[in-house]
Parts: structure tokens; sequence; C-alpha cells
């Protein structure tokens, strides 16, 4: 049995140890807005936070999270007000949303990191992070936004 | 054209709207149609009857008792802000306070007219329709108020979700909606459309509806479907197109826990079109398990005809017919005869671009039940009706008995107007009889694309004393997307039309040719289609003429669009599709061409920046009309002594007539500076033993953030004109406006994509 903490709630898994996270979140407690993109750790779309660290769920089998607090962008925040989100509905980020999460997830681990960021520190942690649609310049202004620093 | 009629309870509206709403049906002008005839005959579009015209009512519009006004948006959504925008105009006529608006999606349903979301054509298509909507309830909402306080209503008007009278009396929408039902239909010379300076949000855009879904991870895609009940499947598709099972042994995979069955999906029957490719499915309890189990599966395939396709030996091929005279497609003047005359520059370039993948963030999913001849479908969709026939064909039941809800996507792209995936998971629940989920992985999503075609390309141009063309040729040679319905199909035809045809330069003399080439794979469309390749060449070639002359780009392509005109492609004799639209109404007008060049130029500060960039710096411009809409592009790029390309800058000047949404506009033309980048720098798919060699973002890679402009900006050059196609045309010119940058910083020519394949050291 496996036992660890989601979005504040403690869960318990005896299947398979092996499953990422990626797909314990989506098809066992159904918390999509983590999202499959590349099962590879290419394109970050199913970015979340573990003990409060950006990471890939779909690289990451359940029995090593046995223990560990996850955070997925539903738990990101409990009104959907981190600065972040603000932030990115303030510039209008998302185009299909289908990469947003994973997005928001990297940034606001980038920000605990480096409240601050300067551009070099944003491009290493952002690049991870595939849009497909193109959003990347407002991405960039939405974490200055949220950060405070000047875009 | 438009007709609007109150609509009590049409089936597929009965959940949609509550007791004592009022409902407005709106049809929708068929302008495909229209332009099909007009085409085809001299009669004006709208004196010529046609069958399509019947009534589709296309649009609805409800006032609940409560104020709370539900519009349905019956296109996808896959970023365009189109769910939107279309019911945005709608709400504008009608005087609705957008903040008790609400978007329903459609279903799938050919009562809703097309809802094929493809071509760049929603708002161009759909916008005075939807504001004839909005005005007509506005009026009817007035004719209620005035008729309950027993007051003209020419005394009565709409403001943001009221009605007032000049007495000062007041009335909301939801009290007047079972009212306003009872109000006879207006005639439509009655309903007066607003003037442009009372527009509440034509023009000026509101928050996508999605968008505080979308930042919480609440947004229902494809990929987020869950029903009752219901499996997962992961298929193993015949690696090559055509392919067959020899022989399987599922031994292995049914012994997974979790796994509750295996299923062979026939191979399809020539033409492939929309129909699932052929596979072993296996279906077990969670997307983890299928895809663990699916591993085990041993199976020898029968490769067919197709396992002969080898990219480097089909790019040779392609190349050396491109070389040879070919059929024509447009002929101006005599090229041969002045070929044949002594003296003269001839200047002669071949491009080539490969096949590309889609790759939309989302991997294309679809769940569906099957039960009792009926068919349920979840999926992300450019078109919803395609899935519908596609099902039932594949299925054996009628397009009426399928149900599609659409989800948002997650991106489109044109690979999701393609429903094989549907018909895979309606088929395996028809197998199972329980729901099905098939979700494809990234590998299978590259590998089994309907992919954007490559293309090889042969120009040859005579430059005359002053530097400027007295013959022009242009060869393109492609696998067409005609090979959908005739796999045998080896000649383009709509995609001619997509840049190359109507290339818009006075020359006196110019052929257009086109040759044949086989399709070994499935050959779809991809955001802005045949305008990808024949963007690349005919602007890279106009930039090779310009430095051949000794001129700046800009003021070469400037002298070659010659006097501003509407490109009269009747009396050359050459048929010109211009995107299903008439060409009177929407003519290829060279003037708004030079708008955004001049506007490009300007706004940029070309001529200064050009003159005083740091070295290893340059400038790079491209301008290209397509699906209607004009636009030029200015790349700023640096290449390092190493050969490391940086894209600092990109602007971007676009006329796409009326701005509807200007930030979902802006948007998208950002967004098509990111597409571009994939494509000129990135994207290449190839084949051996007709099998495509990528597999994931290792492999086929696309932009991110640090490849991606460092900047963009995006002109909106005002302009009256009906409002154009805003999802595709910012894509054709950015390609070569980076490679005719990377010529003016290094001197090295790119002629075939991608450019990480180049060495520019």
């Amino acid at each position: 049995m496996i036992e660890l903490k989601v979005n504040g709630v403690t869960q318990k898994f005896d299947g398979d140890p092996d499953m990422p996270l990626l797909w314990y979140l989506r098809d066992v407690l159904q918390l999509t807005g983590t999202k499959f993109g590349c099962a590879m750790g290419l394109c970050g779309a199913c970015t979340i936070h573990v003990n409060g660290v950006a990471e890939r769920s779909c690289l990451k089998p359940i029995k090593l999270a046995a223990g560990k607090t996850i955070t997925t962008i539903e738990g990101l925040s409990e009104h959907g007000d981190h600065p972040l989100q603000v932030a990115w509905k303030a510039a209008n980020v998302p185009q299909c949303g289908y990469c947003q999460s994973g997005q928001i997830m990297q940034a606001a681990s980038l920000l605990k990191l480096h409240p601050k960021p300067s551009d070099e520190q944003i491009d290493s942690s952002m690049d991870g992070n595939i849009c497909r649609c193109g959003t990347y310049q407002r991405i960039r202004i939405a974490i200055k936004s949220a950060a405070g620093v000047k875009a | 054209m438009s007709r609007i009629e109150l609509v009590s309870r049409r089936g597929f509206l009965e959940n949609a709207f509550g007791v004592g709403a009022f409902v407005l049906g709106a049809s929708i002008p068929p302008l495909k149609a229209l332009a099909k005839s007009a085409a085809t005959s001299n009669i004006a579009p709208d004196t010529k009857p046609i069958a399509d015209a019947a009534w589709h009512p296309g649009i609805f519009i409800g006032v609940e008792t409560d104020g709370t006004v539900r519009i349905i948006a019956h296109r996808s959504e896959m970023g365009t802000g189109i769910r939107t925008t279309l019911p945005m105009i709608v709400a504008d006529e009608m005087e609705a306070d957008w903040s008790k608006v609400k978007v329903q999606q459609g279903l799938g349903d050919k009562a809703y007219g097309s809802q094929d979301t493809d071509g760049s054509e929603s708002i161009t298509d759909f916008y005075e329709t939807m504001r004839k909507a909005g005005a007509t309830a506005r009026l009817m909402l007035v004719r209620a108020a005035a008729a309950k306080w027993g007051v003209p209503s020419s005394e009565c008007s709409a403001q943001n979700h009221f009605v007032l009278h000049t007495a000062g009396k007041k009335i909301g929408y939801g009290e007047l909606a079972a009212l306003a039902g009872q109000q006879p239909l207006p005639h439509p010379d009655e309903v007066i459309l607003k003037r442009p300076s009372e527009f509440r949000y034509i023009g000026k855009g509101v928050p996508i509806v999605d968008l505080n879904d979308l930042v919480t991870g609440h947004g229902v895609f494809g990929m987020d479907i869950t029903v009752p009940g219901m499996v997962y499947a992961s298929i193993e598709r015949p690696p090559v197109l055509g392919g067959t099972v020899r022989s399987l042994d599922d031994s292995a995979a049914k012994k997974t826990a979790g796994v509750s069955g295996v299923y062979t999906i026939p191979t399809f029957k020539a033409p492939h079109a929309f129909k699932p490719l052929g596979g072993v499915a296996v279906i077990a309890d969670n997307t983890w398990t299928a895809i663990k189990a699916r591993k085990a599966l041993k199976i020898d395939w029968d490769n067919g005809p197709h396992a002969i396709f080898d990219s480097e030996t089909n790019k040779k091929q392609m190349i050396e017919t491109s070389q040879k005279p070919q059929k024509v497609a447009r002929k101006v003047g005599n090229v041969e005869a002045e070929f044949a005359k002594p003296g003269g520059k001839v200047i002669e370039c071949q491009y080539y671009t490969p096949l590309l993948a889609h790759v939309p963030m989302e991997p294309p999913v679809a769940t569906a039940h099957y039960k009792d001849g009926k068919v349920e479908v979840w999926t992300c969709t450019q078109n919803p009706q395609e899935v519908q026939n596609s099902v039932a064909a594949f299925v054996g039941v009628k397009p009426e008995d399928v149900t599609c809800h659409v989800t948002l996507l997650g991106g489109g792209f044109g690979r999701k107007s393609k429903p094989d995936y549907a018909s895979e998971a309606a088929y395996l629940s028809k197998q199972t009889g329980k729901p099905v989920k098939v979700v494809w992985s990234r590998e299978d999503d590259i590998h089994f694309d309907y992919f954007h075609t490559t293309s090889a390309m042969y120009f040859k141009a005579k430059l005359d004393d002053t530097g400027k063309p007295a013959a022009w040729l242009q060869r393109s040679v492609f696998p067409t997307i005609s090979t959908l319905g005739d796999p045998n199909a080896e000649y383009g035809r709509g995609e001619l039309d997509m840049g190359f045809t109507d290339v818009p330069f006075r020359l006196p003399n110019q052929q257009v040719e086109n040759g044949p080439a086989k399709a070994h794979v499935r050959i779809g469309w991809l955001r802005s289609v045949a305008n990808v390749y024949h963007a690349f060449g005919v602007q890279s070639f106009v930039d090779e003429l310009a430095y051949a002359a000794g001129r700046d780009p800009i003021d070469y392509t400037l002298e070659l669009l010659g006097p501003d005109r509407m490109i009269d492609f009747e009396s050359e004799h050459t048929e010109y599709e211009n995107y299903g639209k008439p060409l009177k109404q929407f003519p290829l007008d060279t003037g708004r061409l030079r708008g955004v060049i001049k506007a490009v130029r300007t706004k940029s500060n070309y001529d200064q920046r050009k003159a005083t960039l740091a070295k290893g710096h340059a400038l790079g411009f491209a301008a290209h009309r397509s699906f209607l809409t004009y636009v030029a592009v200015i790349t700023e790029v640096e290449v390092d002594p190493k050969g490391k390309l940086t894209i600092h800058r990109m602007d971007l000047a676009v006329d796409c007539g009326q701005v509807i949404h200007p930030d979902r506009v802006m948007a998208q033309f950002e967004g098509a500076a990111v597409f571009g980048v994939s494509i000129a720098v990135h994207g290449e798919i190839t084949a051996s033993d007709g099998r495509i060699k990528q597999s994931n973002f290792d492999t086929y890679k696309v932009a991110r953030m640090t490849d991606s402009p460092r900047i963009t900006n995006v002109y909106l050059v005002p302009n009256g004109a009906t409002a154009t196609g805003v999802g595709e045309p910012g894509v054709p010119p950015v390609a070569p406006s980076i490679i005719n940058a990377i010529f003016a910083a290094t001197g090295k020519r790119v002629r075939e994509l991608p450019v990480s394949k180049a060495k520019l050291a």
C-alpha cells in the first residue's frame, strides 16, 4: 500500500507501483488538470510539485512518491488566485490552454526558488515546457508581472 | 441572405434552454456554396438558386427567465478564441451584459450548417449572421417591453440587458423572455444593426470564456473525459500505411493484470480517408495498464506496398520531377520565348521542404459508447459532423444515430479535422460493449499523423538590365491531400491556389507548373496548408533575386508588386479558388499587400535598424496573402561565429479587414511566429522502409521559449473590409523571413528546411 498526500488529502493506493504519478492523478483520482503530453519528460504538460518542487509526473512511478506531498494545479491555490494565476489571466496567456497547467506549476516552482527571477532564470526554468500555440511571450510577461519584476 | 426564426422545441435543443426561454435560431449564408456557384457560372451568386442555401439554424440564442442569456458556440475551440468571439458578437448586437452570458458548446449536428472549424473562416462566414441574430433578439425584447408598457416601441431602447423607456421605466431581459418569445418575428428590413460607435464588445474584446478554467486545471479536453463504466484502449497500429496483421501473439498482453481484452481493428480499405489505420487494441482498466500491456503484444506485420517509402529516394525523385516541364496552372506572356532570347541574367533555385507533423499538445483522443445501434462520442474534434459521418460508416449506423460532444481541443492545427481516432473508440466500444477511451501516445501521434506534405520547388528567372524579372518560371511538386479520397492522385489542386498560382507580382512572362508525386503516408492539412512551402519558395526566391539585382528586398518586392490593383485571374483564364470565397467580394488586392509591407517597414524601424545592427545580426523580410488576409514580417536574427541561430525579434503587420477581437487576433499572430519557427528551424519527418523515424519531442523538435523570438510585435493595419482569417495566415511568411535574415547575416542561403540541418558557420 502506497500512501501519499495529494493537495492536502492523504491517499492510499494498492495498484501497480510502477504506474506513473501522471496516470494515477488522472485516471484514479480524476485530477485531470495535470496533462499528458509526451510521457518522456520532454514537454512539461504533466508538471506537478513534489514536496514543493516542480517535477514531471509522467516520469515518476507512484512508488517513488510514497510519503511525499503532491500539489497539482487544482491544489495550487484555494480560489484560483495564486499570483501567477492572476497574472496569467491579466495577460490573457492561454490559447488552447492544454499546456498551461504545466506552465503555471513550473513557474510557481521557479518563483519559490527565485522570487525575482532574471531573464536567464526564466528561460532555463521554462524551456522544458512546450506550448504549441506559442504563448511564450505572454508566459514571460505573466511571470514577471507576478514576481513584480520589470518586463 | 441570412434568415432568422423563432425556435420552440427543436429536438437537439431540448436540454439546452429552460422552460419559458425565448429562443432564436439564425441561418448562415452558405458563402462556400455561393463561391462555388459563382466560379462555375456567370449568374450573380445571390440570384442563383442553390440547394445548400436551405435554412440552417446555425446560431441559437436563448434568454432565460432569470436573465441568463445562453448562446450556443457551434464551432470548435482549439485556442483561437472562437468559442468566445462568436457569442460576443451576438451579445453585442443584443445589448446583452456579457457577465450574464453563458456559452454552451453545440453538439455535432448538421442543423447548425458547417461546423468544420477549419480554413480560418469562422469570423468571415458568421460575423454578419451573428450580428443580425443578436439585433433581431434585441428588437423583439424592445417590442416585448413596449407591449408590456403599452407604449410605442420607438420610445423604447435596449441597453446592457435592460429595455428603457423614454419616460424612465426600465425592465430586465429576464422578465421579458416569455413575452419576447410571443412577438412576431421582425421583417429583416426592420432589424437595424448597431453603428460601430455603439459597439460594446466588437473591436474591443472580452476575456475568453474558458480563461479561469484553463489556469486552474478545470478546462475539459478530450483527454479529460470520463464516462461511468469506461475502459481504456491503447492501439498498436500498422507501422506502414495499409499494413495488416499477419500473425498476433497476445498471450503476454492478456495476462497483464487489469487487461480485459485484446481486439484487432481491421485495416482500412482504400481510400484511407478518415478511417482508422487498423491494428491491435489492448483494453484495460486504466491508461497506464493499456500502454504497458500493449508493449507485450507480438505482432508480425504484412507491410504492403508502401514499405518501399524512403524519404531520401523520394526527395531525389521529387527534385528531378521539379526540374522538368510539367502541367501548367497559370501562364502570363511566354516564358519559353523570353528564356530563349539572348542576354539577361538567369537565376535558378531549387527548394525543398520535408514532411511535418502537427503535434498538438493534446494527442488525438476519443471516448465512445456504442449501445443499441446508437453511438455517443466525446472528443476533441474540429469537425463533429465528420465524426458523425465517419463513425457511422465505420460501425454501421446512421450519422444521426451518432451524438458527438465537442470538448475543448488541446490544439488542432488541422489534425483534429480527421476523426480516425473517434472511429477507433466507437469500434472498440461495439466490440467490448463498454464505453471505451482511446488515448494516442505521442509516438502514435507522430507515427500516424496526417502529415503536412513534403515539397520540391524549382524556380527560374531571367533578370533584365534593370534587375527585374523578364521571365519567371515556378514549379511545385508535392504528394497531394487529394490522396485522402484517391490514393493514386499525383497532382495538386487546391494546394496550388495557396501561395503559388496567386503570386501577386506584375510579371510580363510568368508560368506556374505542377508536377506529379506519389503519397506513401497519409497527407493532411496543417495550419496554413500549402502556403507553408509555397511562401517559403516564393519569398526565398524573391529575396535571392533582390540580392542578385543589388536591391533591398523590401524595395524590390514593392517594385515587383507594380501598381495597386485587384489581380484579374479571369481575364488570364486562370482558375483560382480564392479560399472558397468570391473574388469579387474578397479580391487579391496588391494595394493591401503593399499596405502591410509599408506598415511593418515603418513600425519596425527597418531602414534605420538595417543600417545600425550589431555584428552577426541581420533583418529578413517576407510578405504573403493567405486565407484572404495580408501579412508582412520582418525578423531579426543573430548567427554567432559558431553558427548558432538566435531569433531576437519578429515584427508582423496584418491586414485582416475589420478586427473583431484585437487581443485574440494579436495572440494568433504571436503564436504564428512561434509555429513558423518550428517549421523553419526544427520540423522534419522522415521515413525509411515505409516507417516514420521520429517518435517524440526529442527527435521531432518544436520551438521552445528560448528558440522563439525574444520579442514579437504585431501591428494590426486598420481596414474596414470584411473580417478575414487570422488562425492560419500568420504562419506562411515567418519561415522565409527567418531564412532571408540568415542570408543577410551570413551570406548562406538555406534552400532546404529545416535550418537545423544546415551549417551556418
